[in-house]
């Protein structure tokens, strides 16, 4: 396993981190990753490999059992815990039903205290930039699956984070609606150069956005490849046609077979 | 393409436009229909139940101490009207008061045993136990220690209390799992969890239970009137109806039940529209399917 890029000015990084359940599961056994900053960082593999509860680490939901997370620039706070700017995106949606698209994107500076008033330009603008103008009256139950993950997304993104984490976003979507928010997000992400981590099952999903994917094996949930996908950005639609793209879906095809073999056939560690 | 063809549909899809549009149209008019029989068909029951009776009632030459004719029933209602709206008042002062102390000591007490698994532990068998007790053992105890119209009150609020209780308590519990991670990661404080996710989230419970509650205090203010035997001048339904019956007024004592029955529906669909009110945004229970 190899680093692609991170050391001293890494974003955050994981150092040795193990993570056991209550009923005694191994999540996650000695993970090392070092995400650099402007990265779009996939986590790829099979189901119970870990992928998400790295995510959910890093995210400050829930503790390490052993090892840290480290955030070498971000700024601390009084006990000496870092307090990283981020953005979370589930799932579902997760939206709040009972308010409308500007209430639930308003939600992050509402928990902050700040007045409707002060951020409402923040807020519209958020909500533009994922497509959704004139929908800020909307309540959620009136909008397709999309529009929702959209909503959720300008609900991440609103309060500009350093670093979005986004737990299998798209899987519940169709592939065309899939696709189109696929490409709306690398041309928000590359006009605001924010930190991304995906979590992710589809091999195509991946080596279309990301710049590196880290694929993972299960039983117990470990790092076994890091890939670089040095493909140039903006990455259009003819990008998914190009034999560089199915080049590279072979490669990480490759790797995600392979990791699926490791988890299949070693023996449970705990 | 020309600016012209995009605005003026060809035939084609002006034809399927207004197919589409009549479709709509039968819809709309078959869903008219399905709610005027809603409508329609109970009160068409009812109406034809008080014919078939007052006919029984006046073919068979029933005594009116034994089975009233409606239309007797309806002159002693009138005759009496101004007595019994006193009763009612008094009744229904009862029920409110008893419904507006459960909301807040329901919703008070659901909120201190959501915040903490202890006091949940220590309090909820009590909630149950009162809820369990029937109140008919327990007013001629409570008459021991407070004068009848309190233990009256008290035994209409125990009934109303449980329900709200019970209903907010499993709303504050059931707040969506990805909802509580995402206000843990912006770092909000219980108070704005609660305010913010929990509270919004136990609404529609919490009316629920209200709904049921409201029935239940106007049931338990009139079992406690009984059992307490208010007597006096100014007295509720249910000293109106003791009285018509010792005294034999059987067509006042169905008056006074037909008050009662209508008191409680009338209720229920106070609260049955409040509840659509504040639902009819966003829930679920509130919005119309359309198939």
């Amino acid at each position: 396993m190899q680093s692609v890029q991170g050391g001293r000015n890494a974003l955050v990084t994981l150092n040795h981190v193990d993570k056991i359940f209550a009923n005694g599961t191994v999540a996650l056994k000695d993970m090392d990753l070092a995400i650099g900053q402007h990265e779009f960082i996939s986590l790829l593999g099979p189901s119970g490999c870990g992928k998400s509860t790295a995510l959910r680490l890093i995210a400050g939901l829930g503790g390490v059992s052993t090892g840290s997370i480290d955030w070498p620039t971000a700024l601390h706070d009084e006990t000496g815990q870092a307090m990283p700017e981020l953005g979370f995106v589930f799932q579902e949606p997760t939206l709040m039903p009972w308010a409308t698209v500007f209430d639930n994107v308003y939600l992050p500076f509402k928990l902050k205290y700040k007045s409707k008033h002060a951020v409402r330009d923040q807020v519209m603008d958020a909500i533009a930039n994922v497509g959704l103008s004139g929908f800020e009256h909307v309540y959620p139950r009136e909008l397709s699956g999309g529009m929702k993950m959209r909503v959720s997304i300008a609900r991440a993104l609103v309060t500009k984070p350093k670093l979005l984490l986004m737990d299998e976003p798209f899987a519940a979507l169709d592939e065309i609606t899939r696709i189109k928010l696929n490409k709306d997000l690398l041309r928000l992400w590359q006009a605001e150069k924010w930190t991304v981590i995906f979590v992710t099952h589809s091999v195509y999903e991946s080596v279309y956005l990301s710049n590196r994917i880290v694929v993972m094996a299960a039983r117990p949930g470990r790092v076994v490849q890091d890939i670089a996908i040095d493909a140039p950005y903006p990455r259009g639609d003819d990008f998914r046609v190009s034999s560089l793209y199915n080049e590279h879906c072979r490669r990480v095809s490759a790797a995600l077979e392979e990791a699926m073999r490791l988890g299949g056939t070693r023996p449970d560690e705990h | 393409m020309s600016s012209q063809s995009e605005q003026t549909p060809s035939p084609v899809e002006a034809e399927a436009e207004a197919r589409i549009d009549t479709g709509r149209v039968v819809v709309r008019s078959a869903e008219h229909h399905v709610l005027l029989l809603k409508y329609l068909l109970p009160i068409a029951a009812l109406l034809a139940t008080i014919a078939f009776w007052e006919y029984w009632v006046v073919s068979n030459e029933i005594p009116h101490y034994i089975m009233p004719a409606p239309s007797l029933v309806f002159k002693e209602l009138v005759a009496n009207f101004g007595s019994l709206a006193i009763s009612l008042r008094i009744t229904l002062t009862t029920t409110m008061l008893a419904l507006a102390t459960a909301i807040i000591g329901g919703v008070g007490l659901a909120i201190l045993l959501a915040s903490n698994r202890l006091i949940e532990f220590t309090f909820y068998p009590y909630a149950v136990i009162l809820q369990v007790t029937p109140i008919i053992a327990i007013a001629p105890i409570l008459l021991i220690y407070y004068e009848s119209s309190t233990v009256v009150l008290i035994c209409a609020w125990i009934v109303a209390f449980f329900p709200i209780l019970s209903n907010t308590t499993l709303g504050l519990n059931s707040t969506d799992h990805n909802l509580r991670d995402l206000f843990q990661l912006y770092r909000a404080n219980r108070l704005q969890t609660l305010f913010f996710l929990r509270l919004p989230f136990a609404l529609p419970y919490f009316l629920g239970g209200v709904r049921i509650a409201g029935g239940l205090a106007l049931i338990g203010a009139v079992v406690a009137e009984f059992t307490a035997a208010v007597g006096g001048r100014e007295t509720g339904l249910a000293w109106r109806l003791i009285e018509s019956y010792n005294r034999l007024l059987i067509p006042r004592a169905f008056a006074v039940l037909f008050l009662i029955t209508f008191t409680g529906i009338a209720i229920f669909l106070v609260l049955s529209l409040f509840q659509h009110l504040l639902l009819r945004k966003w829930h679920e229970s509130a919005i119309k399917r359309e198939r």
